[in-house]
């Protein structure tokens, strides 16, 4: 059998599972006969589906975790995986981020700015109906920001909506201004709080009427999420797919990896980095990753003693061993930090700021230079700050042992983490999200009036030139402004950032479409209208 | 009054009385951990103004002693409240998981009590032989693997190897009977295996006991058979210790069987109550635990009585 292959016939059963008039199984029968070995058949089989676009039909069922018993479909209070993943599923905002970070039209079909970046125009899409069978008008989409815009709304978007001076509308158009310029607006109005609502969710936030791809027809928070597709969606030559996806919660990841490998799911999230090698030899699974903007840190409060001082902040910084972070705690999942909160992920992104190695004797140097008195610095640390984050925090200490630098771990209860110890403790683990523009990351973070400074990092420079390159619209310019940021973040800042994690997803062998996208799990969040089924 | 008429009433009022006690201790419980409901629900994504805001809508600066009392007489009059966090009744989304959660153990409960009883008979008529070395082994190995072991286990070789049952449980409304009872095969099995050490010992020591009776010596002599004598004169006499123990485990069956929620995703009260906890739910919380503990006392209560009538010395106290 071995030697000469009959390209012909492999090309015709590639024709035929194509068309759909082969199944996976038979394919992978046929190119076994042929004396293709199963992983090229495999390859050989994706390629053919791939190439033939996609199928509609089919129920897709999905295991996710970051399911709760008290979820609910108000886009505004949405802050788990579910949510995100349901509300993406249903619902629309103006605009999307693709995984190559340009800007992607949807509820909005144009945006058009001012020339000094301050007042921003919406285009809204004409023939847009809701599940109700409303027309979705500018006005939804005026009272949707308006309602973010509110303090009672408890809205996860109110940071971006604080810029806002003021909105209207304007014929076709929904038009905003802001009190202060920002050439990253479009860019903001991608979040997937801002999910546009019938006037704006004001009557009834959670009932979730939109005007997304598939309706919501079942709603067990914490269990069961079932939706099909709508059929008055606009875009259903793009998006929709399969005739129904269902939403299992599943939270314990080992189940949610059995679910997958037994059949019962098409598609989970949130593989764990030290089970994820395994669970690509299981048959017929893959797992699809992708360099996130997502990172784990310690922080350090630049005002508190003995972290005021720059050579103790650097002498930490030197002592830490990114690399063997990346391999032991993210399993080789993810990539080696800078010390800034940026990386490639993000539009803008200036590659050339030397990457900072773990190095003793630098370490020894700065640690002695800044004349600590050598008693132990403690380092708090919990489950909860990042999986991993104990671990994470002894290779720390034993790193830093190595420059003679004394580390103790004080490890706090999962419970009231975020409430007590981080952004309140001096020098704890933690992790971030990250954000879809550079401005947004340190605005959040790194800004000295930002809410969340949690490092107290205090600098006039820095802030000059993140409120300078916000107005900014020369691209090359702002680039410049970013990469002369990071830099000064990068020497004086109070941030340890060893590593960006993946995202880390799999799915089953009958989904076809899937690409992992930098901006967040399950395809930036829109897997369920992206996939389709094949036999 | 008959004195079991009167036995039964007084403990009633006892149960009554822990259950209030309880809700007191559930109270202060909830009330003594760290953070708040407002700071858990808005989690990293709080300012200052948010959380004002929201801790004014949801009445957490009002006194502890006014909540409760004002929960207290929600419950009294069957309200129990709506969640802080989702804005849901709670005695709706409580009962769909009540129901699943009594579902599993009802049926868990009639593979398990009479498969126990029936080993443990069977271990008493071979005693000491091999018969009964088997029993006692493997159910003494069931009962030590922590059960969320048993399940992975299970799911390992009954799922995804084999795929003879479902490793979700996930069970809703349109299901089958049948579908159900499939979807829920695992659980069923792991908390089988979980309960059924406890239940068979007991019985096997509570017989053995008996066993010794002159009486026992007396139906051999009459010429009854092992097995006989075992179902019809020794085990009579060993229920009470038996009945305490099945509702023992009933108990658990419904309050204690969270990790095994977990671990095949089936959405029960354990798991209900959890995700509340984390969030500070106050009502939710309060709710469940005040369920849960109905439950307990409500079984043992049960036991008593139910071992109370199946002792003549007790139904004729002196």
């Amino acid at each position: 059998m071995t030697g000469k292959i009959d390209k012909n016939q492999i090309d015709y059963f590639k024709l035929r599972a194509g068309l759909g008039r082969m199944s996976r199984r038979e394919f992978m029968g046929r190119m076994g006969a042929l004396g293709v070995s199963a992983a090229m058949a495999g390859t050989f089989y994706a390629e053919a589906v791939q190439a033939a676009g996609p199928v509609k039909g089919g129920i897709l069922k999905v295991g996710l975790q970051g399911g709760e018993s008290t979820n609910s479909m108000d886009p505004a209070l949405a802050a788990s995986q579910v949510p995100y993943f349901n509300l993406n599923a249903a619902a629309e905002t103006l605009v999307e981020v693709t995984p190559t970070g340009d800007l992607e039209m949807r509820v909005a079909e144009a945006v058009e700015s001012s020339a000094d970046a301050k007042t921003w125009m919406f285009k809204i899409r004409k023939g847009i109906t809701f599940h109700n069978g409303k027309d979705l008008t500018p006005a939804d989409v005026l009272a949707t920001l308006e309602r973010h815009s509110d303090e009672n709304a408890k809205s996860g978007a109110l940071g971006i909506m604080k810029g806002i001076e003021s909105m209207k509308v304007d014929g076709d158009y929904v038009a905003v201004t802001l009190a202060t310029a920002n050439a990253d607006l479009p860019y903001l109005m991608a979040d997937y709080h801002l999910m546009i609502q019938p006037n704006g969710g004001k009557d009834a936030p959670a009932d979730a009427t939109f005007s997304g791809a598939y309706v919501l027809k079942s709603d067990e928070p914490g269990v069961r999420h079932v939706f099909e597709r709508n059929p008055n969606y606009w875009d259903s030559a793009n998006r929709g797919h399969v005739d129904q996806i269902e939403v299992l919660v599943i939270n314990d990841p080992t189940a949610r990896m059995a679910a997958l490998q037994s059949g019962q799911v098409n598609l989970v999230n949130r593989v764990e980095p030290r089970t994820a090698s395994l669970l690509a030899r299981a048959p017929g699974v893959t797992v699809a990753n992708a360099g996130g903007r997502g990172h784990y840190v310690f922080i350090m409060h630049c005002n508190t003693a003995p972290f005021d001082n720059n050579d103790l902040r650097l002498a930490l910084k030197y002592a830490i061993d990114r690399q063997e972070m990346v391999d032991k705690i993210l399993a080789g999942y993810g990539t080696i930090g800078n010390d800034i909160p940026i990386n490639g992920a993000y539009p803008l992104f200036d590659d050339s700021i030397p990457q900072r190695a773990f190095d003793p004797d630098k370490a020894a140097f700065h640690y002695k230079k800044s004349g600590h008195d050598g008693t132990p610095i403690v380092l708090r640390t919990s489950d909860v700050a990042f999986p991993g984050a104990v671990d994470a925090s002894q290779l720390f200490q034993q790193s830093a042992s190595k420059a003679g630098i004394p580390l103790e771990i004080k490890r706090e209860p999962g419970d009231g983490y975020w409430s007590e110890v981080w952004n309140k403790q001096p020098f704890s683990a933690s992790y971030w999200g990250g954000r879809p523009v550079q401005d947004q990351m340190y605005s959040t973070a790194y800004y000295s009036g930002a809410d969340w400074n949690d490092t107290r990092f205090f600098n006039d420079s820095f802030d000059s030139l993140l409120l300078a390159a916000r107005a900014e619209l020369d691209t090359t310019k702002r680039k410049g402004m970013y990469a002369e940021m990071a830099r000064i973040l990068h020497d004086e800042g109070g941030l340890i950032c060893p590593m960006f994690n993946d995202f880390i997803d799999a799915h089953g062998p009958n989904v076809q479409g899937f690409v992992a996208d930098p901006g967040g799990e399950m395809m930036s969040g829109i897997a369920g209208l992206k996939v389709w089924l094949t036999a | 009054m008959h004195p079991i008429l009167k036995l039964v009433a007084q403990r009633v009022a006892l149960g009554i009385l822990l259950l209030w006690a309880a809700s007191v201790l559930i109270f202060v419980g909830t009330q003594i951990l760290p953070g708040d409901v407002a700071q858990s629900i808005l989690g990293q994504a709080a300012t200052p103004q948010s959380l004002a805001n929201l801790r004014a809508e949801l009445g957490l600066n009002e006194p502890p002693v006014a909540r409760y009392f004002a929960w207290l007489g929600g419950v009294l009059t069957g309200d129990l409240g709506t969640s802080l966090t989702n804005g849901r009744d709670i005695a709706t989304a409580m009962g769909g998981r009540l129901w699943n959660t009594l579902f599993l153990a009802f049926w868990t409960a009639l593979i398990a009590v009479p498969t126990a009883i029936l080993l443990g008979l069977v271990a008493v008529r071979y005693q000491g032989r091999w018969p009964d070395k088997l029993i006692s082994g493997t159910t003494l190995a069931t009962v030590s693997v922590p059960e969320f072991l048993l399940g992975y286990i299970a799911v390992f070789f009954l799922a995804v190897q084999y795929r003879v049952f479902p490793s979700i449980s996930t069970v809703y409304d349109s299901m089958s009977l049948g579908e159900k009872l499939n979807a829920i095969a695992l659980p069923i099995i792991v908390l089988t295996l979980t309960i059924l050490g406890h239940m068979m010992r007991m019985t096997r020591a509570a017989i053995l006991n008996v066993m010794q009776s002159a009486y026992i010596e007396t139906a051999e002599l009459k010429g009854l058979g092992g097995f006989a004598v075992i179902a019809r004169h020794a085990f009579p006499n060993a229920i009470a210790p038996v009945i305490n123990v099945v509702m023992l485990n009933l108990a658990y069956l419904v309050v204690g069987v969270v990790v095994v929620e977990v671990v095949f995703v089936y959405p029960g009260m354990g798991q209900y109550l959890v995700d509340h906890v984390a969030k500070r739910d106050v009502p939710v919380v309060q709710a469940c635990g005040l369920v849960f503990a109905a439950v307990y006392i409500g079984m043992n209560l049960l036991a008593d009585v139910m071992s109370i009538l199946a002792n003549p010395r007790l139904r004729h106290p002196k």
